[in-house]
């Protein structure tokens, strides 16, 4: 598969590497340079300076031939923007994103993109943590 | 009418103070808690300090009567995410969003965002008027399918000067509307010939403006 990341934070670098590993094909993006520290020193996929959010970048880091794109930067709407780009400009088979806010994410999971939020995840592992005792 | 405007710098305080100018109710939405004292001591009591992409925020201020909501900040992401939560959240029936990147005008608009405004658009609009070597001005951009207005300058040596209007071969959806010549402004008649340096009017589409200018601008072969 050839996956382009967007943002690479924490994340985003993990599921770079990930991705690499299981043999995928990856670009990742971020408008900071420093961000690219984050990738693994054995990276072989490409790391691009691009503002994601922006048409003509997209279309230079190869959007056109992507078969999936994850948008997860620390901005909610940034993601929420490049996704819909990906998906109704683009046409990316696979655009997921991540919504921190719970809210927007169930509206844009109601408009037909795909979004996940750590915020409820993450609520929901720790409260299945806590358990039921005491 | 209730108008909400997201984003309180200078579009958004000029904006207010116009719409509370003419009488409606308005109320801004900022995060910046110095911009919404400088309001709050301005305008009165019409900003509330909060993010106008958060569905509780727009709750709070009652988003859901509001006839018009308006999203003016710096960020084009965040402009689109705000009107597309009024839109389908609340239900607003007119959203504007205005636009740094005119790149965006497509996608916004595909995306449901009734009105878009570029503020980068128009300033170059504004300045290509007042700058004389431009053969071809944009007027105003047309509502419907997206047709604009534009003017011509016609040079001296133009290969068009001395033919009637109607012999010259127009692109597509493309009319003279005006002429403007020494003798004074008229709807251009089966006679009119256009004349060295006098300037026309016309309808067109954005991508047949390049042919435009060759028809009436391109000096003599």
């Amino acid at each position: 598969m050839n996956v382009i990341i967007m943002g690479c934070g924490r994340v985003g670098a993990h599921l770079a590497r990930l991705l690499e590993e299981e043999g995928h094909q990856v670009t990742i993006l971020d408008t900071d340079h420093y961000s690219f520290r984050r990738l693994p020193a054995e990276f072989k996929g490409t790391a691009l300076i691009c503002d994601g959010t922006d048409e003509d970048s997209l279309r230079k880091a190869g959007i056109e031939q992507a078969d999936a794109f994850v948008a997860v930067t620390q901005g909610d709407n940034r993601n929420v923007m490049a996704a819909q780009i990906a998906k109704y400009m683009f046409n990316v088979p696979k655009v997921v994103c991540r919504i921190y806010d719970p809210i927007r994410q169930e509206l844009y999971r109601s408009l037909g993109l795909e979004a996940m939020s750590p915020t409820t995840l993450g609520v929901k592992v720790l409260r299945e943590a806590i358990g039921d005792k005491g | 009418m209730y108008i909400i405007i997201v984003g309180g710098g200078k579009i958004g305080y000029y904006l207010a103070n116009a719409l509370l100018g003419e009488g409606h109710e308005v109320l801004i939405l900022e995060k910046d808690s110095k911009k919404c004292e400088f309001i709050g001591e301005q305008l009165g009591s019409v900003v509330v300090r909060g993010d106008g992409c958060e569905a509780k925020t727009l709750a709070e201020v009652g988003t859901e009567r509001a006839d018009m909501f308006i999203a003016v900040t710096n960020e084009d992401e965040d402009n689109l995410v705000a009107c597309q939560v009024a839109k389908h959240l609340f239900k607003v029936p007119r959203t504007i969003a205005r636009l740094g990147n005119p790149k965006n005008e497509g996608l916004f608009k595909m995306l449901g965002i009734d009105v878009t405004i570029s503020s980068t658009n128009l300033i170059l609009e504004h300045i290509s008027e007042e700058v004389p070597t431009h053969t071809l001005v944009h007027l105003c951009t047309l509502k419907a399918e997206g047709f604009g207005l534009v003017e011509i300058k016609i040079p001296g040596n133009s290969a068009a000067v001395g033919k009637r209007v109607k012999d010259i071969a127009l692109p597509p959806d493309t009319i003279v509307c005006l002429v403007v010549g020494k003798w004074g402004v008229g709807v251009p008649t089966d006679s009119t010939v256009i004349e060295p340096d006098s300037q026309m009017v016309a309808v067109t589409r954005p991508e047949s403006e390049d042919a435009l200018r060759v028809a009436l601008v391109s000096g003599q072969a």
